[in-house]
């Protein structure tokens, strides 16, 4: 499984880059490969106010659906519709596209996320 | 033995060797010994097929078709010609007895005929997306209302007097285990009080209710109540007889976000109230929000076209607590004869049926009225049945014409206050001149 | 490509389908402009005999019960009976309008009212309604009532159903749109609810509890008795998915078990066709403690012997659906009933044990058994076992399609990885239950020498493997010309 440095990582197998205040959220390799072919995300609006640990969406493949849980409290500043046009993008290229952008309220939650090394142990447990 | 179990007494001897066992009784060892019920089961044992035939047939004579009465009800039941081509494609067991389509490769009959249904749907209602049908109007116009209010969007609906009480009385039922009021609109004139709305309208609603035609057979406007709920976030659901839209504007060229209704009218008997077959039909945007099955096209590995059933990782089976909805069948037979119906139908033939219909209650209201026994309590257009107030007591006008062979309609005199004699009256193409004009002599005889 | 047109491709203008007569004298529409559409729908222009082969041919792609085996795992697919389609389709039953008077219709709600007392004895529950339209719809139906008698009692605190996480997809949905919470309890390794998993999570905000005894595992929950007291205990009620009740007709009853609220699948356990996905029909009985909630109206047998439809429930869930239930399902369930008997359904459930345990001894030996103790009427394989193997149970589904079968329920429950669920009926013979077995054999050895057959399958239908991405992707849920 792709798992890329410098990022954080979270329980629900998404990745979060930091710059400053903004953090742009995406899911990871073992994500989409446990999911399947993607046949749908459904997105948040923007100035959308989330809590860390609450479902900003659902994304949806052929054999399931599973809530997107936000690693990180804020307001929502973007959403990436790009993805619309082919959400196969998430399955062939899961770090090279986001999924949402959030202005984070708390920056010390990043806290409570793992980094590469620590993603990479805990993917290997739950395989 | 019994003809609907091939197993012979030897047959179980050799399969009861192959399992290990001595007796059947074996099978059910692991069932603990006060729970088993150590005698039979307290009703008659088997009946030949001619005695059963026999004796159903004898409580289906206690009955009076409307075959024997001349019948004007109709109040989201109806009595249309159903083509005797249905039947014959509905009675094949290649369809009767099969399963859910889950393997598309072999269901490719089922799954045509339920993309050729969504397509008449769309086509009836100007909706872009609907479903493989659900129980029937009542609980589809409920379905629409938990679509309305899932998650943030609000936890009042409003939904207004003129739609079918029993209608109203499900959505309630559905709404009051989820914690969402139901407010009802006031009618005047016999259509929904759109003043009423547009005060008591507010960001917290989160659908509107209407249903046109409506349960009194008047036709409501559309547009101003679509914009209106627009306004305020709001969902327009409308709950809708199909066969008026083959000469009414359809809710999706309204602005309306959902339409619900039932298609019993469209080749399905009565059956003294089911199964009949609800609908569900929405805008693009709602598309995913759709409950229940919905048919896709596709290709198989070869490039050949192909239907399946799709977007079901939003049913129950796999969505489980997170569904939006627990609905599992849809009534994928009664859908097959709307299917057929609408084909034996086709473009012109179902335009004539509305047609039909209108006009002959357009006549027998002309006539009612010219007896000076009846006054029209509402000035609304309407389709195929309509509200009169009646000089004679609803009862006994009803008994009066029973004793005629006919079924003058409903009485809506208990209803509310408001009604007091009021008589709903229904007239489809089935309904001669003769029997629109016996009814008026009836009538006639009781001045 | 594409050899099958839609109806919509048939079409013709000017083809005429059906005659309808025109009224003799000239009446004019009252509708004004404003509310009249502009365009008609586009429905097809076709002739009768365009539809009679177009759908006629459909019927051709399809396979039924008539058509083969269907071993399919918690659905019964066991033979409609033709006497009960027959009867169903009497003019007597099915030109009735409801909302005729009531004396014109005794027939109907005689028969409905047999009904109700034939399932209360079969199930051991004290009244059934028959106005749920499918077993989902009489879950929905149950769990209301479950809700409505904890709040009668002024109990809002029970906000949550347990079920097994062997439980079928519409036990948590059905509590999810009541309005309830979830929490699973897991199974045991002898496939039973865990006894200790679920003391853990009883308390008193718990309503009641979802079970289907035998369960999804096909195995009969010896510790019922025990599940019972312990809910009832805490003051949770017990609810019956009646999903598996052709496995203990006439040996034991919910009812006896100490369940509160049940739900039947007429067009499972009694013999109604499955008719492409419905209409079905879900009866839902309780006991007395739950009568005052059964939805209304209740069906009555008055005094002088007649019958009538009560509306005066003053604590009744309400309404499910217009009108009354599914009649014309319920008058082919009656018909089945009364054809076999207190001694033919008994048997019934017997034949239908046998031939699933018959199975199960033959398939153990080539495919995964995770437990290994008698079953009910299903059983449920857990793939080959081979942890190498490349092949899926998607793809020995598919297989079985080349051979002319359906194949089981396939990936339910979720707790058997790979899971196969088998469930034959008593309605087969043993020289169908053979093939099958000796066909799954083979297939057991294709995998080994040649699982590319099993990856390819199917090529012997009319269509191969669809694209199901695609279809969830850009959905074309519609033709459009």
């Amino acid at each position: 499984m792709k798992i890329v440095k410098g990022l954080y990582y979270s329980e629900d197998h998404e990745w979060v880059k930091v710059e400053g205040n903004k953090a742009t959220i995406g899911i990871t390799d073992y994500a989409q490969h446990a999911m399947g072919d993607i046949v749908y995300v459904e997105l948040p609006d923007e100035d959308d106010e989330i809590e860390a640990g609450e479902s900003f969406g659902v994304i949806e493949s052929v054999k399931a659906a599973s809530d997107s849980f936000v690693p990180v409290s804020g307001t929502v500043v973007a959403v990436n519709e790009d993805i619309e046009d082919d959400y196969g993008v998430l399955n062939k290229e899961p770090y090279e596209n986001w999924i949402i952008s959030i202005e984070m309220s708390d920056t010390s939650e990043l806290e409570k996320l793992m980094d590469a090394e620590k993603y990479e142990a805990f993917t290997s447990e739950e395989a | 033995m019994f003809p609907y179990m091939p197993i012979t007494e030897q047959e179980e001897k050799s399969m009861l060797g192959t399992i290990g066992l001595d007796s059947v009784s074996d099978l059910f060892s692991d069932i603990p010994e006060n729970l088993r019920l150590n005698r039979r089961l307290d009703f008659d044992d088997t009946m030949s097929e001619y005695a059963v035939k026999k004796h159903v047939g004898q409580l289906g004579n206690k009955n009076t078709t409307t075959n024997e009465l001349v019948s004007f009800l109709g109040a989201g039941t109806y009595d249309h010609y159903i083509p005797s081509i249905v039947p014959h494609i509905t009675g094949r067991s290649e369809f009767y007895t099969a399963y859910t389509p889950y393997q598309p490769e072999i269901s490719q009959g089922t799954l045509q005929c339920i993309f050729e249904y969504q397509t008449m749907v769309c086509e009836l209602t100007a909706m872009e997306a609907t479903n493989a049908s659900m129980y029937d109007g009542a609980s589809s116009t409920a379905e629409a209302a938990m679509i309305a209010t899932e998650g943030k969007r609000g936890n009042v609906v409003f939904v207004s007097a003129s739609v079918h009480p029993e209608v109203i009385e499900v959505v309630s039922t559905y709404m009051k285990y989820r914690g969402v009021k139901v407010e009802i609109v006031p009618v005047k004139d016999g259509v929904t009080d759109f003043t009423s709305l547009e005060a008591m309208i507010s960001k917290e609603c989160a659908a509107v209710i209407v249903q046109t035609p409506n349960y009194f057979g008047n036709l409501e406007k559309l547009e101003p109540i679509a914009e209106l709920a627009k306004a305020n976030k709001a969902l327009s659901i409308v709950n809708t007889d199909p066969m008026s839209l083959a000469l009414i504007k359809p809710p999706g060229e309204c602005g309306f976000d959902i339409a619900v209704g039932d298609a019993q009218g469209f080749g399905n008997a009565m059956n003294f109230g089911g199964p009949h077959i609800g609908f569900m039909a929405v805008t693009k945007k709602l598309m995913r929000k759709l409950p229940g099955r919905v048919v896709g096209e596709t290709e198989d590995t070869e490039g050949r076209k192909a239907y399946v059933l799709t977007l079901q990782a939003r049913e129950q089976h796999i969505r489980r607590e997170k569904a939006a909805s627990n609905i599992c069948s849809n009534q994928a037979i009664n859908a097959l004869a709307v299917t057929v119906y609408l084909s034996a139908m086709g473009r012109k033939g179902l335009k004539t049926v509305a047609e039909e219909s209108h006009v002959r209650a357009a006549y027998l209201r002309k006539k009612l009225l010219e007896t000076g026994q009846f006054e029209a309590p509402h000035t609304q257009p309407f389709f195929k049945e309509f509200v009169l107030k009646s000089n004679i007591e609803v009862s006994k006008l009803l008994e009066t014409l029973r004793g005629s062979g006919i079924l003058g309609g409903l009485d809506l005199s208990t209803a509310s206050s408001d009604s007091k004699d009021h008589i709903l009256i229904c007239v489809t193409e089935k309904r001669t001149k003769a029997e629109l004009d016996a009814y008026v002599q009836v009538v006639e005889g009781l001045r | 490509m594409n050899s099958r047109p839609l109806i919509f491709e048939r079409s013709v203008d000017g083809r005429v389908g059906h005659l309808i007569d025109r009224f003799e004298e000239s009446v004019e529409m009252q509708i004004p402009a404003s509310f009249l559409r502009e365009e008609d729908p586009n429905l097809p222009e076709v002739s009768e005999p365009d539809v009679a082969r177009h759908y006629t041919e459909l019927s051709t792609l399809n396979y039924g019960v008539d058509t083969g085996f269907y071993p399919l795992g918690s659905c019964t697919m066991k033979y409609n009976p033709k006497v009960n389609e027959d009867v169903a389709s009497l003019p007597a039953f099915s030109e009735i309008h409801p909302y005729q008077p009531i004396e014109t219709v005794q027939g109907t709600m005689e028969m409905m009212y047999d009904l109700s007392l034939l399932l209360s004895e079969i199930t051991g529950m004290d009244e059934v309604s028959l106005q749920p339209a499918a077993g989902a719809h009489g879950e929905l139906a149950g769990i209301m009532m479950i809700r409505a008698y904890h709040e009668s009692k002024g109990d809002f605190n029970r906000t949550k159903i347990i079920v097994p996480d062997s439980a079928h997809g519409t036990n948590p949905a059905t509590a999810s749109v009541a309005g309830l919470d979830i929490i699973e309890v897991k199974s045991n390794e002898n496939g039973e609810v865990d006894i200790e998993s679920l003391k853990a999570v009883l308390d008193d905000s718990i309503a009641g509890l979802m079970l289907t005894n035998p369960n999804t595992l096909g195995l009969f929950e010896t510790q019922i008795e025990e599940i019972a007291a312990l809910v009832h205990d805490i003051g949770g009620l017990l609810y019956y998915d009646g999903a598996n009740m052709n496995a203990i007709m006439g040996q034991t009853r919910p009812g006896d078990m100490g369940f509160d609220v049940v739900h039947l699948n007429l067009h499972k356990t009694f013999s109604t066709p499955h008719g492409g996905g419905g209409p079905g029909s879900g009866p839902v009985g309780v006991k007395s403690k739950l009568i005052e909630f059964l939805p209304k109206p209740v069906l009555v047998k008055k005094d002088n012997g007649s019958f009538d439809f009560d509306y005066d429930r003053p604590k009744s869930i309400g309404r499910m659906k217009s009108y009354y239930g599914n009649v014309g399902v319920l008058v082919k369930a009656y018909t089945y009933i009364k054809t076999m008997g207190a001694n033919g359904l008994k048997k019934a459930s017997e034949i239908a044990v046998l031939n699933a345990n018959y199975m199960q001894a033959r398939l153990k030996e080539h495919y995964k058994l995770p437990i290994d103790r008698i079953c009910k009427h299903e059983f449920v394989l857990a793939g080959t076992g081979d942890p190498l193997s490349q092949v899926s149970t998607l793809d020995i589904a598919k297989r079985l399609l080349d051979y002319g079968y359906h194949p089981p329920t396939i990936y339910f429950p979720l707790i058997v990885d790979s899971a196969l669920m088998i469930e034959p009926t008593e309605t087969e013979s043993h020289e169908t239950i053979d093939e099958f077995v000796e066909t799954m054999i083979q297939i057991r050895e294709e995998i080994r020498v040649s699982p590319d057959k099993l990856k390819s399958a199917p090529v012997n239908t009319s269509i191969g493997r669809v694209d199901e991405t695609a279809a969830a992707r850009n959905p074309i849920l519609r033709w459009k010309k």
